[in-house]
Protein backbone atom coordinates (compact mmCIF):
# COMPACT_ATOMS: atom_id res chain seq x y z
CA UNK A 1 0.00 0.00 0.00
CA UNK A 2 2.60 2.57 1.07
CA UNK A 3 4.74 1.98 -2.04
CA UNK A 4 1.74 2.61 -4.21
CA UNK A 5 0.81 5.83 -2.50
CA UNK A 6 4.33 7.25 -2.31
CA UNK A 7 4.95 7.86 -6.06
CA UNK A 8 1.57 9.50 -6.42
CA UNK A 9 2.14 11.97 -3.65
CA UNK A 10 5.67 12.46 -4.92
CA UNK A 11 4.52 13.37 -8.42
CA UNK A 12 1.90 15.69 -7.03
CA UNK A 13 4.56 17.48 -5.02
CA UNK A 14 6.93 17.70 -7.96
CA UNK A 15 4.44 19.40 -10.23
CA UNK A 16 3.58 22.96 -9.35
CA UNK A 17 0.29 22.84 -11.29
CA UNK A 18 -2.10 19.88 -11.65
CA UNK A 19 -2.97 20.26 -15.31
CA UNK A 20 0.50 20.21 -16.93
CA UNK A 21 1.33 16.96 -15.15
CA UNK A 22 -1.85 15.26 -16.30
CA UNK A 23 -1.31 16.15 -19.94
CA UNK A 24 1.84 14.11 -20.57
CA UNK A 25 0.45 11.26 -18.45
CA UNK A 26 -2.64 11.01 -20.60
CA UNK A 27 -0.53 11.15 -23.73
CA UNK A 28 1.75 8.41 -22.49
CA UNK A 29 -1.21 6.16 -21.78
CA UNK A 30 -2.72 6.89 -25.17
CA UNK A 31 0.49 6.13 -27.03
CA UNK A 32 0.88 2.97 -25.01
CA UNK A 33 -2.57 1.90 -26.10
CA UNK A 34 -1.89 2.68 -29.74
CA UNK A 35 1.38 0.77 -29.97
CA UNK A 36 0.80 -2.01 -27.47
CA UNK A 37 4.45 -3.12 -27.40
CA UNK A 38 4.33 -6.90 -27.28
CA UNK A 39 1.22 -7.11 -25.11
CA UNK A 40 -0.35 -9.83 -27.25
CA UNK A 41 -3.07 -7.63 -28.69
CA UNK A 42 -4.32 -8.39 -32.17
CA UNK A 43 -6.71 -7.21 -34.85
CA UNK A 44 -9.97 -9.04 -35.10
CA UNK A 45 -12.68 -8.72 -37.73
CA UNK A 46 -16.30 -9.05 -36.72
CA UNK A 47 -18.78 -9.97 -39.42
CA UNK A 48 -22.03 -8.80 -37.92
CA UNK A 49 -25.49 -9.41 -39.30
CA UNK A 50 -27.07 -5.98 -39.28
CA UNK A 51 -30.76 -5.24 -39.47
CA UNK A 52 -31.91 -1.65 -39.17
CA UNK A 53 -35.65 -1.69 -39.86
CA UNK A 54 -35.93 2.11 -39.89
CA UNK A 55 -33.43 2.28 -42.77
CA UNK A 56 -33.78 -0.95 -44.71
CA UNK A 57 -36.20 -3.85 -44.73
CA UNK A 58 -33.46 -6.36 -45.44
CA UNK A 59 -30.61 -7.55 -43.28
CA UNK A 60 -26.99 -7.39 -44.44
CA UNK A 61 -23.53 -8.36 -43.28
CA UNK A 62 -21.14 -5.68 -42.12
CA UNK A 63 -17.52 -6.13 -41.12
CA UNK A 64 -15.67 -4.16 -38.47
CA UNK A 65 -12.01 -4.56 -37.59
CA UNK A 66 -11.00 -3.67 -34.05
CA UNK A 67 -7.91 -4.02 -31.90
CA UNK A 68 -8.37 -6.55 -29.10
CA UNK A 69 -6.49 -7.88 -26.12
CA UNK A 70 -5.87 -11.53 -25.34
CA UNK A 71 -8.22 -11.18 -22.41
CA UNK A 72 -11.00 -9.48 -24.40
CA UNK A 73 -14.31 -11.13 -24.90
CA UNK A 74 -16.54 -10.73 -27.92
CA UNK A 75 -18.63 -8.30 -25.88
CA UNK A 76 -15.58 -6.02 -25.49
CA UNK A 77 -15.11 -6.01 -29.25
CA UNK A 78 -18.80 -5.20 -29.75
CA UNK A 79 -18.44 -2.35 -27.24
CA UNK A 80 -15.46 -1.02 -29.17
CA UNK A 81 -17.51 -1.06 -32.37
CA UNK A 82 -20.50 0.63 -30.74
CA UNK A 83 -18.54 3.22 -28.78
CA UNK A 84 -15.83 4.09 -31.28
CA UNK A 85 -16.92 3.10 -34.80
CA UNK A 86 -20.69 2.79 -35.28
CA UNK A 87 -23.06 3.86 -32.52
CA UNK A 88 -26.05 2.39 -34.35
CA UNK A 89 -24.93 -1.17 -33.64
CA UNK A 90 -27.56 -2.58 -31.30
CA UNK A 91 -27.27 -5.48 -28.90
CA UNK A 92 -28.41 -6.39 -25.39
CA UNK A 93 -26.15 -6.68 -22.42
CA UNK A 94 -26.66 -5.95 -18.78
CA UNK A 95 -24.24 -7.46 -16.27
CA UNK A 96 -21.63 -8.41 -18.89
CA UNK A 97 -20.44 -11.26 -16.69
CA UNK A 98 -22.49 -14.26 -17.71
CA UNK A 99 -25.22 -13.97 -15.11
CA UNK A 100 -28.04 -11.87 -16.53
CA UNK A 101 -28.42 -13.83 -19.77
CA UNK A 102 -28.97 -10.76 -21.98
CA UNK A 103 -26.30 -11.19 -24.63
CA UNK A 104 -26.90 -14.62 -26.09
CA UNK A 105 -26.05 -14.51 -29.79
CA UNK A 106 -24.99 -16.81 -32.58
CA UNK A 107 -21.21 -16.59 -32.70
CA UNK A 108 -19.53 -18.47 -35.55
CA UNK A 109 -22.73 -20.47 -35.88
CA UNK A 110 -22.94 -21.44 -32.22
CA UNK A 111 -25.11 -19.91 -29.54
CA UNK A 112 -22.91 -18.29 -26.92
CA UNK A 113 -22.98 -15.42 -24.46
CA UNK A 114 -20.90 -12.60 -25.96
CA UNK A 115 -19.62 -11.82 -22.45
CA UNK A 116 -18.29 -15.36 -21.97
CA UNK A 117 -16.78 -15.92 -25.42
CA UNK A 118 -13.08 -15.01 -25.39
CA UNK A 119 -11.89 -13.69 -28.74
CA UNK A 120 -8.69 -15.71 -28.60
CA UNK A 121 -10.80 -18.89 -28.41
CA UNK A 122 -12.81 -17.94 -31.50
CA UNK A 123 -9.93 -18.11 -34.00
CA UNK A 124 -9.42 -14.35 -34.51
CA UNK A 125 -7.39 -15.04 -37.67
CA UNK A 126 -10.70 -15.38 -39.52
CA UNK A 127 -13.66 -12.99 -39.35
CA UNK A 128 -15.97 -13.87 -36.46
CA UNK A 129 -19.58 -14.04 -37.56
CA UNK A 130 -22.09 -12.61 -35.11
CA UNK A 131 -25.82 -13.05 -35.66
CA UNK A 132 -28.94 -12.72 -33.56
CA UNK A 133 -30.17 -16.00 -32.06
CA UNK A 134 -32.37 -17.94 -34.46
CA UNK A 135 -36.08 -18.67 -34.38
CA UNK A 136 -37.16 -15.46 -32.67
CA UNK A 137 -38.21 -12.31 -34.58
CA UNK A 138 -35.35 -9.85 -35.00
CA UNK A 139 -36.13 -6.38 -33.68
CA UNK A 140 -32.87 -4.68 -34.59
CA UNK A 141 -29.35 -5.94 -35.28
CA UNK A 142 -28.65 -8.51 -32.57
CA UNK A 143 -31.78 -7.81 -30.55
CA UNK A 144 -34.63 -10.31 -30.88
CA UNK A 145 -38.16 -10.29 -29.53
CA UNK A 146 -37.99 -12.64 -26.55
CA UNK A 147 -41.75 -12.70 -25.96
CA UNK A 148 -42.48 -16.09 -27.60
CA UNK A 149 -39.68 -17.54 -25.47
CA UNK A 150 -41.07 -16.10 -22.25
CA UNK A 151 -44.62 -17.11 -23.21
CA UNK A 152 -43.48 -20.75 -23.20
CA UNK A 153 -41.67 -20.16 -19.92
CA UNK A 154 -44.82 -18.79 -18.27
CA UNK A 155 -46.88 -21.71 -19.56
CA UNK A 156 -44.99 -24.25 -17.44
CA UNK A 157 -45.77 -22.24 -14.27
CA UNK A 158 -42.21 -21.60 -13.08
CA UNK A 159 -43.10 -20.97 -9.45
CA UNK A 160 -43.60 -23.07 -6.33
CA UNK A 161 -47.07 -24.60 -6.11
CA UNK A 162 -48.11 -25.89 -2.68
CA UNK A 163 -51.28 -26.77 -0.86
CA UNK A 164 -52.38 -26.45 2.74
CA UNK A 165 -51.37 -23.78 5.19
CA UNK A 166 -48.19 -21.80 4.78
CA UNK A 167 -45.67 -23.09 7.31
CA UNK A 168 -44.51 -20.66 10.00
CA UNK A 169 -40.86 -21.55 9.30
CA UNK A 170 -39.07 -22.21 6.01
CA UNK A 171 -40.00 -25.25 3.91
CA UNK A 172 -37.27 -27.70 4.77
CA UNK A 173 -35.58 -29.98 2.28
CA UNK A 174 -32.82 -32.55 2.62
CA UNK A 175 -29.56 -31.96 0.74
CA UNK A 176 -30.34 -35.07 -1.34
CA UNK A 177 -33.72 -33.72 -2.38
CA UNK A 178 -32.13 -30.39 -3.21
CA UNK A 179 -29.45 -32.09 -5.29
CA UNK A 180 -32.12 -33.82 -7.41
CA UNK A 181 -32.89 -30.67 -9.39
CA UNK A 182 -29.73 -28.68 -8.72
CA UNK A 183 -28.62 -28.65 -12.35
CA UNK A 184 -31.76 -26.97 -13.65
CA UNK A 185 -31.69 -24.19 -11.03
CA UNK A 186 -28.74 -22.72 -12.90
CA UNK A 187 -30.82 -21.47 -15.84
CA UNK A 188 -30.47 -17.73 -16.58
CA UNK A 189 -33.13 -17.63 -19.34
CA UNK A 190 -30.73 -16.43 -22.01
CA UNK A 191 -32.57 -18.48 -24.69
CA UNK A 192 -29.32 -19.91 -26.05
CA UNK A 193 -30.71 -23.44 -25.79
CA UNK A 194 -34.19 -22.81 -27.18
CA UNK A 195 -32.86 -20.81 -30.11
CA UNK A 196 -30.33 -23.55 -30.93
CA UNK A 197 -33.10 -26.15 -31.34
CA UNK A 198 -34.05 -26.97 -34.95
CA UNK A 199 -37.50 -28.10 -33.85
CA UNK A 200 -38.06 -24.64 -32.34
CA UNK A 201 -36.72 -22.95 -35.49
CA UNK A 202 -39.37 -24.62 -37.62
CA UNK A 203 -42.59 -23.06 -36.41
CA UNK A 204 -41.93 -21.85 -32.89
CA UNK A 205 -44.72 -24.04 -31.52
CA UNK A 206 -42.43 -26.31 -29.51
CA UNK A 207 -42.10 -25.30 -25.85
CA UNK A 208 -38.33 -25.35 -26.22
CA UNK A 209 -35.57 -26.60 -23.93
CA UNK A 210 -35.56 -23.61 -21.58
CA UNK A 211 -39.24 -23.99 -20.65
CA UNK A 212 -38.75 -27.71 -20.02
CA UNK A 213 -35.63 -27.06 -17.92
CA UNK A 214 -37.57 -24.64 -15.74
CA UNK A 215 -40.45 -27.09 -15.42
CA UNK A 216 -37.91 -29.76 -14.44
CA UNK A 217 -36.64 -27.46 -11.69
CA UNK A 218 -40.08 -27.64 -9.99
CA UNK A 219 -41.26 -31.10 -11.07
CA UNK A 220 -38.35 -32.67 -9.19
CA UNK A 221 -38.52 -30.29 -6.22
CA UNK A 222 -39.76 -32.30 -3.22
CA UNK A 223 -41.56 -29.24 -1.82
CA UNK A 224 -43.57 -28.60 -4.96
CA UNK A 225 -47.03 -30.07 -5.54
CA UNK A 226 -47.68 -28.92 -9.07
CA UNK A 227 -45.65 -31.65 -10.75
CA UNK A 228 -48.64 -33.48 -12.21
CA UNK A 229 -50.00 -30.25 -13.70
CA UNK A 230 -46.66 -29.40 -15.28
CA UNK A 231 -46.24 -32.90 -16.68
CA UNK A 232 -49.69 -32.63 -18.21
CA UNK A 233 -48.79 -29.30 -19.83
CA UNK A 234 -45.56 -30.71 -21.26
CA UNK A 235 -47.32 -33.87 -22.45
CA UNK A 236 -48.77 -31.63 -25.15
CA UNK A 237 -48.19 -32.41 -28.82
CA UNK A 238 -45.70 -29.53 -28.84
CA UNK A 239 -44.17 -30.57 -25.51
CA UNK A 240 -41.29 -32.87 -24.61
CA UNK A 241 -42.18 -35.45 -27.30
CA UNK A 242 -40.92 -33.11 -30.00
CA UNK A 243 -37.41 -33.34 -28.56
CA UNK A 244 -35.18 -35.29 -30.97
CA UNK A 245 -32.29 -35.56 -28.48
CA UNK A 246 -29.79 -33.90 -30.80
CA UNK A 247 -28.01 -32.19 -27.88
CA UNK A 248 -27.80 -28.73 -29.50
CA UNK A 249 -29.26 -27.27 -26.31
CA UNK A 250 -26.75 -28.96 -23.99
CA UNK A 251 -23.93 -27.75 -26.23
CA UNK A 252 -25.30 -24.19 -26.28
CA UNK A 253 -25.99 -23.74 -22.56
CA UNK A 254 -23.57 -21.15 -21.11
CA UNK A 255 -24.26 -22.46 -17.61
CA UNK A 256 -23.35 -26.03 -18.48
CA UNK A 257 -26.81 -27.39 -17.69
CA UNK A 258 -27.36 -30.88 -19.08
CA UNK A 259 -30.47 -29.70 -20.88
CA UNK A 260 -31.12 -32.78 -23.00
CA UNK A 261 -30.78 -34.98 -19.92
CA UNK A 262 -33.32 -32.85 -18.07
CA UNK A 263 -35.77 -33.21 -20.96
CA UNK A 264 -35.33 -36.99 -20.94
CA UNK A 265 -35.95 -37.05 -17.18
CA UNK A 266 -39.23 -35.25 -17.72
CA UNK A 267 -40.12 -37.79 -20.44
CA UNK A 268 -39.33 -40.63 -18.07
CA UNK A 269 -41.50 -39.10 -15.35
CA UNK A 270 -44.39 -38.95 -17.81
CA UNK A 271 -43.95 -42.57 -18.87
CA UNK A 272 -43.80 -43.88 -15.31
CA UNK A 273 -46.91 -41.81 -14.55
CA UNK A 274 -48.81 -43.20 -17.56
CA UNK A 275 -48.01 -46.88 -17.07
CA UNK B 1 -18.52 -5.40 -47.85
CA UNK B 2 -22.21 -5.77 -47.24
CA UNK B 3 -23.64 -8.93 -48.78
CA UNK B 4 -27.37 -9.29 -49.27
CA UNK B 5 -28.92 -12.10 -47.24
CA UNK B 6 -32.45 -13.33 -46.72
CA UNK B 7 -34.90 -11.07 -44.95
CA UNK B 8 -35.08 -11.50 -41.19
CA UNK B 9 -38.02 -13.52 -40.08
CA UNK B 10 -41.11 -11.35 -39.92
CA UNK B 11 -42.29 -11.01 -36.33
CA UNK B 12 -44.65 -13.87 -35.73
CA UNK B 13 -47.61 -13.45 -33.51
CA UNK B 14 -48.03 -16.79 -31.87
CA UNK B 15 -51.17 -16.28 -29.90
CA UNK B 16 -52.04 -19.81 -28.86
CA UNK B 17 -50.19 -23.08 -29.06
CA UNK B 18 -51.75 -25.92 -31.03
CA UNK B 19 -52.98 -28.14 -28.23
CA UNK B 20 -54.09 -31.72 -28.42
CA UNK B 21 -56.21 -31.63 -25.33
CA UNK B 22 -55.24 -34.00 -22.59
CA UNK B 23 -54.31 -37.18 -24.43
CA UNK B 24 -51.31 -39.42 -24.14
CA UNK B 25 -51.15 -39.89 -27.91
CA UNK B 26 -47.62 -38.55 -28.35
CA UNK B 27 -46.45 -40.46 -25.28
CA UNK B 28 -47.75 -43.77 -26.60
CA UNK B 29 -46.26 -42.96 -29.99
CA UNK B 30 -42.87 -42.37 -28.39
CA UNK B 31 -42.99 -45.62 -26.42
CA UNK B 32 -44.23 -47.55 -29.47
CA UNK B 33 -41.28 -46.34 -31.54
CA UNK B 34 -38.83 -47.77 -28.99
CA UNK B 35 -40.65 -51.07 -28.46
CA UNK B 36 -41.38 -51.72 -32.14
CA UNK B 37 -37.80 -50.81 -33.03
CA UNK B 38 -36.41 -53.52 -30.75
CA UNK B 39 -38.94 -56.07 -31.98
CA UNK B 40 -38.26 -55.21 -35.62
CA UNK B 41 -34.56 -55.88 -35.22
CA UNK B 42 -35.39 -59.48 -34.19
CA UNK B 43 -38.11 -59.94 -36.83
CA UNK B 44 -36.11 -58.52 -39.72
CA UNK B 45 -32.88 -60.37 -38.98
CA UNK B 46 -34.85 -63.61 -38.45
CA UNK B 47 -36.54 -63.00 -41.80
CA UNK B 48 -33.25 -62.27 -43.56
CA UNK B 49 -31.59 -65.35 -42.08
CA UNK B 50 -34.43 -67.69 -43.04
CA UNK B 51 -34.70 -66.33 -46.59
CA UNK B 52 -31.09 -65.66 -47.53
CA UNK B 53 -28.80 -67.91 -45.46
CA UNK B 54 -30.68 -70.91 -44.07
CA UNK B 55 -30.87 -74.09 -46.23
CA UNK B 56 -30.08 -73.44 -49.89
CA UNK B 57 -29.88 -69.71 -49.30
CA UNK B 58 -31.06 -67.06 -51.71
CA UNK B 59 -31.31 -69.43 -54.69
CA UNK B 60 -34.18 -71.27 -53.01
CA UNK B 61 -36.51 -68.26 -53.17
CA UNK B 62 -39.35 -68.68 -55.63
CA UNK B 63 -43.15 -68.88 -55.62
CA UNK B 64 -42.97 -72.30 -54.01
CA UNK B 65 -40.67 -71.15 -51.22
CA UNK B 66 -42.94 -68.24 -50.33
CA UNK B 67 -46.05 -70.40 -50.55
CA UNK B 68 -44.38 -73.00 -48.34
CA UNK B 69 -43.53 -70.44 -45.72
CA UNK B 70 -47.01 -68.97 -45.66
CA UNK B 71 -48.57 -72.39 -45.29
CA UNK B 72 -47.25 -72.27 -41.73
CA UNK B 73 -49.12 -70.07 -39.23
CA UNK B 74 -45.79 -69.15 -37.60
CA UNK B 75 -44.54 -67.38 -40.74
CA UNK B 76 -47.92 -65.85 -41.40
CA UNK B 77 -47.86 -64.25 -37.98
CA UNK B 78 -44.14 -63.37 -38.29
CA UNK B 79 -44.60 -61.61 -41.63
CA UNK B 80 -47.83 -59.95 -40.57
CA UNK B 81 -46.16 -58.57 -37.44
CA UNK B 82 -43.19 -57.43 -39.46
CA UNK B 83 -45.39 -55.72 -42.03
CA UNK B 84 -47.58 -53.92 -39.53
CA UNK B 85 -44.83 -52.91 -37.13
CA UNK B 86 -42.54 -51.70 -39.91
CA UNK B 87 -45.32 -49.74 -41.56
CA UNK B 88 -46.57 -48.09 -38.36
CA UNK B 89 -43.02 -47.43 -37.16
CA UNK B 90 -41.97 -45.97 -40.49
CA UNK B 91 -45.15 -43.95 -41.00
CA UNK B 92 -44.91 -42.47 -37.52
CA UNK B 93 -41.28 -41.60 -38.18
CA UNK B 94 -42.12 -39.82 -41.42
CA UNK B 95 -45.03 -38.09 -39.67
CA UNK B 96 -42.66 -36.58 -37.10
CA UNK B 97 -40.29 -35.53 -39.91
CA UNK B 98 -43.18 -33.80 -41.69
CA UNK B 99 -44.13 -32.06 -38.42
CA UNK B 100 -40.53 -30.94 -37.95
CA UNK B 101 -39.82 -29.70 -41.45
CA UNK B 102 -43.07 -28.69 -43.16
CA UNK B 103 -43.55 -25.08 -42.15
CA UNK B 104 -46.93 -24.29 -43.70
CA UNK B 105 -50.11 -26.00 -42.56
CA UNK B 106 -51.13 -26.70 -46.17
CA UNK B 107 -47.90 -28.51 -46.98
CA UNK B 108 -48.20 -30.47 -43.79
CA UNK B 109 -51.73 -31.66 -44.56
CA UNK B 110 -50.94 -32.65 -48.16
CA UNK B 111 -47.85 -34.61 -47.14
CA UNK B 112 -49.64 -36.38 -44.31
CA UNK B 113 -52.62 -37.36 -46.46
CA UNK B 114 -50.22 -38.83 -49.05
CA UNK B 115 -48.36 -40.64 -46.26
CA UNK B 116 -51.47 -42.18 -44.69
CA UNK B 117 -52.79 -43.17 -48.13
CA UNK B 118 -49.53 -44.99 -48.92
CA UNK B 119 -49.66 -46.63 -45.49
CA UNK B 120 -53.19 -47.89 -46.03
CA UNK B 121 -52.50 -49.27 -49.50
CA UNK B 122 -49.36 -51.14 -48.44
CA UNK B 123 -50.83 -52.55 -45.24
CA UNK B 124 -54.11 -53.70 -46.81
CA UNK B 125 -52.39 -55.21 -49.85
CA UNK B 126 -49.69 -56.86 -47.75
CA UNK B 127 -52.14 -58.36 -45.28
CA UNK B 128 -54.28 -59.66 -48.11
CA UNK B 129 -51.28 -61.32 -49.80
CA UNK B 130 -50.06 -62.99 -46.61
CA UNK B 131 -53.40 -64.76 -46.08
CA UNK B 132 -54.52 -65.41 -49.65
CA UNK B 133 -51.28 -66.24 -51.42
CA UNK B 134 -51.75 -69.15 -53.80
CA UNK B 135 -49.00 -69.87 -56.32
CA UNK B 136 -51.24 -72.21 -58.33
CA UNK B 137 -54.72 -70.70 -58.76
CA UNK B 138 -56.95 -73.48 -60.14
CA UNK B 139 -58.47 -71.59 -63.10
CA UNK B 140 -55.30 -69.84 -64.37
CA UNK B 141 -53.84 -70.60 -67.83
CA UNK B 142 -51.11 -73.26 -67.56
CA UNK B 143 -48.45 -71.16 -69.37
CA UNK B 144 -48.58 -68.48 -66.63
CA UNK B 145 -48.05 -70.90 -63.75
CA UNK B 146 -44.68 -71.86 -62.29
CA UNK B 147 -43.40 -75.31 -63.24
CA UNK B 148 -44.08 -76.99 -59.89
CA UNK B 149 -47.84 -76.40 -60.13
CA UNK B 150 -48.29 -78.92 -62.94
CA UNK B 151 -46.10 -81.51 -61.23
Amino acid sequence: MSTEIAPETGSAEQAPGGAPVREPQAAAVASGRGERPDDGSFDVTLRIRRYLPEKDATAYWEEFTVRANRTDRLLDALHTVKWEIDGSLTFRRSCAHGICGSDAMRINGRNRLACKALLKDLDPAKPITVEPIKGLPVVKDLVVDMEPFFASYREVMPFLITGGNTPSAERRQSPEDRARYDDTTKCILCAACTSSCPVFWNDGQYFGPAAIVNAHRFIFDSRDEGGAQRLEILNDKEGVWRCRTIFNCTEACPRGIEVTKAIQEVKRAMITRAF
Amino acid sequence: MAVSIEAPRAPRTRTTRRTTGRTNYELYGWVFMRASGVLLVVLIFGHLFMNLIDGEGISAIDFGFVAGKWASPLWQVWDLLMLWLAMIHGTNGVRTIINDYAERDGTRIVLKVALYLAFTVVVVLGTLVIFTFDPCPPDAPANLLPSFCTA
